[in-house]
């Protein structure tokens, strides 16, 4: 039987291709010194694309690639991936949700304590041995802090449960209200920010919800405010974002996501009141391992034709 | 005649307040000023010019309330100084900077903080054990160094959800932790001097048995006698090599020298600490580990938690003034 050739578009875990090779004929994008060349060579045995939330099957990769019949993405984020190719031309998507929820939801509430209680600035405190010349300053309580929430979907109701646990009044903002919740539902996200302390970005990248965060909502957040993103980094408008963190019209913000990583605006590295992570939301040892083992169980389902495991398209 | 400033402010009246004594201004005074206490006479003694024992000799002889931030440690030498003592109210989350078998010897009242710090306290717990466990200060330090590639990966944290957290010291404190990590999917454990009747996270009756059960563990009781280096070598072992350690009690519970070996040898897989036991002093061998986050004791310096402490030292001092119970006696010594 001809083997299946699956193209990988960058790094994103070594258990994962590990697992890809051992069963298929993996093309790893990354290492070629030429890309098109590489993948007009290799076109005609793959069969199926991994992806990440960096690096997606869009328009033009789909074109180059005739025999594709699924893309398969480590992240439950799809973005990236040109989804209305993919249907017109029948080509099954897979992404991971719910194995990676915890993970986001947990980091966001970190990131949340992290920016309230200063404990990266603290930490450096103590690095620097500051602290043997005065103590640190008051930080702001967490506990309490009205909680608004952008997409109440898994992540975001996931965020609203443990966010609870610290008494923090929640409401949220969605593309329709969610009857089933208590939490409080308001119609724009502008009212959502004008009505929250802490706002967190946990809705799906669209093209409607590009720039969700514009300056107007920063502004509502305003100078006491704090705006979480574990989103995608376009759901902030990230040059408005700096100048209201800089200009002291924005409290603080919590970023795990930026609209054109690996860069991350410098300005922000000066800030106290910011707290600046690499995209790690899902990044632990055991989620990473779920979902590698999502990614290769719906390429197997794919292949020996059952039903897929997480399908999207 | 002048009265000097320490004696306060309110010269006519002075007769008609009650006077409380303060060795050392509460960081409370630092926020609110002493407008907060207007309904006391406050005897500052570390306004005197006078060295404390003759300050003390002269101007606190009938003075009933002594109001104390925590670091000054009042022992016998002090109470002897101080005859008509009644009260003590603490604004310090601890405790063991009071004689407490002395105190109670001499039927003096101490009225603690109470649960007033308890969530302040829990969130910075909480904070530390996700920082710890997602490397978020590490992660923070690798961005704005400019290290972040996507080629490159920044070492992967350790899920929170699911952990066995061992809690030890189910005060207050204790149990405002347990609840907010229940609500991540952790698996609550403790330990306690008793056990609690209306508690259902399982019980162990020693720190070494919930160690070795434990993927974390959380020091929250206070520091005594027996719970000084509490968490020694062997407990460290026990919690193991992926284990995490979280310190929000004092420094001396844990057996510091102890710790850091154990983190250079990789017998632990990581701390989150607010309390050293010798602050401001923090072990030179912790200061570039990325395994480790590092807290300048602030886990009750909030706005909110000070303004909360005035209104809750206000209400004991009143409440003993007016011979009604205190809001927040020191029970079991």
């Amino acid at each position: 039987m001809e083997s299946i050739g699956v193209l990988m578009l960058i790094p994103m875990n070594s258990y994962l291709e590990q697992e890809l090779q051992r069963r298929y004929n993996l093309f790893k994008l990354w290492t070629a010194p030429q890309k098109p060349q590489f993948i007009k060579e290799h076109a005609d045995s793959i069969r199926a694309v991994v992806g990440n939330a960096f690096a997606g099957a869009d328009a033009e990769l789909i074109e180059a690639l005739p025999r594709l019949e699924i893309v398969s993405s480590f992240s439950v984020g799809v973005d990236k991936i040109d989804l209305a190719k993919c249907r017109e031309k029948g080509i099954r998507v897979t992404y991971t949700p719910d194995v990676l929820t915890e993970d986001v939801a947990d980091l966001a509430i970190g990131l949340m304590l992290a920016v309230l209680r200063r404990l990266c600035e603290s930490d450096r405190y103590v690095r620097s041995g500051k602290w043997k010349k005065g103590d640190y300053k008051l930080t702001t309580k967490f506990t309490g802090k009205t909680v608004g929430i952008i997409g109440l979907g898994r992540i975001g109701m996931a965020i609203a449960k443990r966010a609870e646990a610290f008494n923090c009044p929640i409401c949220y903002y969605s593309r329709t209200g969610k009857p089933d919740t208590e939490y409080k539902y308001y119609p724009s996200v502008l009212e959502l920010a004008s009505n929250c302390q802490i706002l967190v970005v946990a809705c799906s990248l669209t093209a409607e919800t590009r720039h969700i965060v514009n300056r107007e909502v920063m502004n509502a957040l305003g100078p006491k405010g704090v705006l979480i993103n574990i989103g995608r980094g376009p759901h902030i408008d990230e040059p408005e974002l700096v100048s209201a963190l800089v200009e002291g019209r924005l409290g603080g913000a919590g970023l795990d996501v930026y609209e054109h990583e690996p860069e991350v605006p410098e300005e922000l590295f000066g800030l106290e009141n910011v707290v600046l992570l690499p995209h790690v939301g899902t990044a632990t040892v055991e989620t990473r391992k779920a979902m590698a083992d999502l990614v290769v169980g719906n390429l197997e389902a794919h292949f020996s034709n059952k039903p897929l495991l997480s399908p999207l398209v | 005649m002048t009265t000097p400033n320490c004696l306060g402010n309110h010269d006519h009246q002075s007769k008609e307040l009650s006077q409380v004594l303060v060795l050392e201004p509460p960081p409370i005074m630092k926020l609110h000023g002493d407008q907060f206490l207007n309904d006391f006479q406050l005897l500052k003694a570390w306004e005197s010019p006078l060295p404390l024992d003759q300050f003390l000799s002269i101007h606190a002889q009938s003075v009933k309330a002594l109001l104390t931030p925590g670091r000054y440690p009042l022992t016998k030498n002090i109470l002897q100084l101080i005859p008509s003592l009644q009260l003590v109210v603490t604004t310090s989350a601890g405790l063991n900077h009071i004689d407490l078998p002395e105190f109670q010897r001499r039927g003096i009242a101490i009225a603690s903080a109470g649960d007033v710090y308890s969530e302040d306290v829990a969130d910075m717990a909480v904070g530390l054990l996700i920082d710890v466990l997602r490397k978020i200060s590490a992660a923070d330090r690798y961005v704005r160094k400019g290290l972040w590639d996507t080629k490159a990966e920044f070492p992967l944290g350790s899920k929170l959800c699911s952990k066995r957290v061992g809690i030890v010291g189910l005060g207050s404190i204790g149990q405002e932790v347990a609840k907010r990590l229940q609500a991540f999917g952790c698996r609550i454990m403790y330990t306690s001097r008793n056990k609690k009747p209306f508690v259902s996270y399982p019980y162990y009756s020693n720190v070494l048995e919930l160690a070795a059960d434990s993927d974390v563990l959380i020091i929250c009781c206070g520091l005594t006698e027996q719970t000084r280096h509490m968490i020694n070598k062997d407990v460290m072992l026990a919690l193991g090599k992926e284990g995490v350690v979280i310190n929000i009690g004092r420094g001396a519970i844990i057996d510091e020298k102890e710790l850091v070996q154990c983190l250079v040898q990789r017998e632990l897989a990581g701390a989150g600490l607010d309390v050293f036991e010798n602050e401001p002093h923090v072990p030179r061998e912790l200061l570039t580990m990325d395994n480790v986050v590092l807290s300048p004791h602030r886990a009750v310096r909030t706005p909110e938690s000070l303004t909360a402490m005035c209104e809750h030292v206000k209400g004991n001092l009143e409440a003993f003034f007016s011979n009604k119970p205190l809001l927040s006696p020191v029970m079991n010594i």
